[in-house]
């Protein structure tokens, strides 16, 4: 569904991506761990075209999309919850789930967002209240919600853990188990929580300073020593 | 740090009185530190006698400016700095507060019926039609300066795109009208077919839309070079562009009519019918005695439909899927952009809407002065109508409206100062101070209410109940 080839991306002449490999078959969630500055978030953008590949190819359903222009890529049903949630602080959580309607021209709109309150009934109550007074994990939940108010085949999550407690980490990852459960949506998650996110993955990938390193089932890289030791227990090598 | 701020409020609580003689103390000794300085400055006037130099002496002015600051001073004292004052908690619970949102539901009909009635109480208050003239002439100043602040609101306080050149877009819309008016190819184009006096009679009504489409034309001209900037940048480049176009409007002689401007313009007609004391006028067809009030009194309904038609506009479109991408690009264009929101589109359409409403009340300009040059579309403007939204708090409408009439009106009654002169003395002329209480006021506005004067946000939808949310508890402005 989504085939990521020697991708590289620069920062000005800092390379951030080295040729990345990623692939994100139909049906699957796949998660991308690595520490910080290891340039999980700018694979994200890459896909998204933010910045721009400057070498490589991204493929999506067999379409070259590495030089198409953001919005357009997010007409294509990819949606994605940015890194630092990125949700409108200032319009309220109606408003922000109906700015992620928007490219579905709001044809599906009430069953959507029913969608989106069976999955986060926390959102519901605060419906009228604003973006930017709701809590961490109700921010999260809202920007995920706003993904999926686009009816995304590919929904891709980055950090959806970060800053959270463990109970709201539990809910938002349940939810997207569900959700690729019940409805078999595609899910790119990048994380640094590993042990969560490789616990709910199929498939993982690592990402050290740019360059991928690791790559295989979920479980089975949970049970490798390098990745125990350098993302599950404190950084011990 | 709870326990930093507590112990005040807790050691002098129960001293009620007792603060009395340490306000009286300090006041009293300000009050010499006054006349101390006061005394030489002001009490003591070189004047010429007789071709020599003298001193005169002007005891009463020092003691009222002492007695000003003593009063001052103490009152200060007893009240604001006073250390018994309980803090406030929340500016959303004074009783003030409450009371104004018991109003807020009857507040916008009744403005509106202000409105529309306010020829009505002019004439009656100042006992006649013709007497009113003042009165009605600030109402059209003040409504369009509404209209203008309501059509900034849309580029500043909705989209966020902050724009100090939006005088241009006013002096586009006058200059469309100007020029068409006293253009004789278009005069003898439409006399020979539709009669001699067709195009004097209704070209107001044939130019008021194509002012609003040429300077909504001018706003896209504008955003595509500054598509990319935001912010601080937006802001220069929007500044230099207002100038250009009237540094334009200044040296392009031939077309512009240079510094000189465009003179006897077309006055304004009822729907093709003029305002004069012929046959063929409005006071004979209706029946009336000719007025030349009738003019001014009709203008006065035009611009007040302007602008509510400005406002209405605003208050759908935001309900729209446009109007939500203004804001949504107002909060995160990133953001905007991965939810496949073609930012570039968003906002073209927000400068070419907000500069169309520009381009209206530019036209309704020409028309009601009969006379433009670049002097009316100086920087100025822009900076004037740019408070308005921040005063009013950007986002609101009904803020922008109070904060024009508050302006426009305050700017007015700063020119009737005239009492101030008993005080300082003939020589004094209050008009030249006017600019500097106006300053004053706004810093004081923006010290108190920082967030303009309506910061709260009605949300547009709600589960059970409106909660308006405080602008005190959001980031930024927009209440």
């Amino acid at each position: 569904m989504l085939a990521i080839r020697g991708v590289k991306t620069f920062y000005g002449n800092i390379m951030a991506l080295k040729g990345v490999d990623v692939d994100v078959h139909r049906g699957e969630i796949v998660t991308l761990i690595g520490s910080n500055g290891a340039g999980k978030s700018t694979l994200m953008m890459t896909i998204f075209g933010q910045p721009r590949a400057r070498e490589g190819q991204i493929l999506y359903e067999g379409r070259d999309i590495t030089r198409m222009p953001t919005h357009e890529i997010a007409h294509l049903k990819i949606a994605q919850s940015p890194e630092g949630r990125r949700i409108f602080p200032r319009m309220t959580v109606f408003e922000n789930l109906q700015m992620g309607a928007s490219i579905d021209n709001f044809e599906h709109f009430d069953g959507d967002l029913e969608r989106v309150f069976t999955l986060f009934p926390r959102l519901k109550e605060r419906i009228g209240q604003r973006g930017g007074t709701l809590s961490g994990g109700e921010q999260q939940m809202l920007a995920i919600g706003r993904a999926l108010m686009s009816r995304p085949r590919l929904l891709m999550l980055d950090e959806p853990s970060l800053g959270l407690a463990p109970l709201i980490v539990k809910q938002i990852f349940d939810a997207i188990r569900e959700l690729n459960r019940t409805e078999g949506l595609t899910v790119f998650l990048v994380e640094q929580n590993a042990f969560h996110a490789l616990k709910l993955a199929h498939r993982g990938y690592v990402l050290v300073n740019g360059a991928v390193t690791m790559s295989g089932a979920g479980r089975e890289l949970l049970e490798r020593p390098e990745v125990r030791a350098a993302y599950l227990e404190g950084g011990r090598h | 740090m709870a326990v930093d701020t507590a112990h005040p409020a807790g050691a002098v609580a129960g001293s009620g009185t007792s603060i009395l003689p340490g306000a009286l103390k300090d006041a009293f000794l300000t009050g010499l530190i006054a006349l101390g300085l006061l005394g030489p400055l002001v009490g003591f006037q070189t004047v010429i006698i007789d071709g020599a130099l003298g001193l005169a002496y002007r005891p009463l002015v020092v003691a009222i400016m002492v007695g000003i600051i003593f009063v001052g001073r103490l009152i200060l004292n007893l009240t604001v700095w006073s250390p018994n004052r309980a803090p406030k908690a929340n500016a959303g619970s004074g009783p003030l507060a409450r009371g104004a949102l018991a109003i807020a539901p009857a507040f916008k009909p009744a403005l509106l019926a202000f409105a529309v009635l306010f020829p009505a109480i002019a004439a009656f208050a100042m006992g006649g039609l013709n007497e009113s003239r003042y009165l009605l002439d600030l109402g059209i100043l003040i409504l369009t300066y509404v209209m203008l602040g309501w059509g900034l609101n849309i580029v500043v306080g909705l989209a966020g795109l902050l724009d100090l050149g939006y005088v241009a877009f006013y002096a586009v819309g006058a200059y469309t009208y100007a020029l068409l008016a006293t253009s004789t190819p278009v005069n003898d184009f439409f006399a020979a077919i539709l009669g001699e006096t067709f195009w004097a009679n209704w070209a107001f009504w044939f130019c008021l839309p194509a002012a609003g489409l040429f300077a909504g034309l001018w706003g896209m001209i504008l955003g595509f070079p500054v598509l990319r900037l935001r912010g601080d940048y937006l802001a220069i480049v929007t500044l230099a562009f207002g100038e250009i176009i009237r540094l334009v409007l200044i040296n392009w002689v031939d077309f512009t009519g240079g510094g000189a401007g465009i003179a006897s313009i077309p006055r304004a007609t009822f729907f093709g019918i003029p305002f004069n004391a012929s046959e063929d006028g409005f006071a004979a067809l209706f029946g009336l005695e000719f007025n030349p009030m009738h003019r001014i009194v009709f203008l006065y309904f035009v611009i007040l439909v302007l602008a509510l038609i400005t406002a209405f506009t605003t208050v759908r479109l935001r309900r729209l899927p446009v109007g939500r991408a203004w804001e949504a690009l107002r909060e995160d264009e990133i953001a905007c952009r991965s939810l496949g929101i073609n930012t570039t589109n968003v906002k073209l359409s927000a400068f070419a809407t907000g500069a169309m409403f520009g381009g209206f009340a530019g036209c309704f300009f020409a028309v009601r002065a009969g006379f433009v040059s670049p002097e009316s579309f100086t920087f100025d403007i822009s900076a004037m109508i740019l408070a308005i939204v921040v005063l009013g708090g950007m986002g609101s409408q009904i803020g922008v409206a109070v904060a024009a009439a508050v302006m426009m009106g305050g700017m007015e009654m700063l020119r009737n100062l005239g009492f101030l002169k008993q005080v300082f003395g003939n020589d004094f002329d209050p008009s030249l101070y006017r600019m500097l209480l106006f300053g004053f006021a706004m810093v004081a506005i923006m010290i108190w209410k920082p967030r303009g004067l309506v910061s709260s946000r009605d949300p547009t939808i709600f589960l059970k109940e409106k909660k308006a949310v405080s602008g005190s508890l959001v980031k930024e402005g927009h209440g």
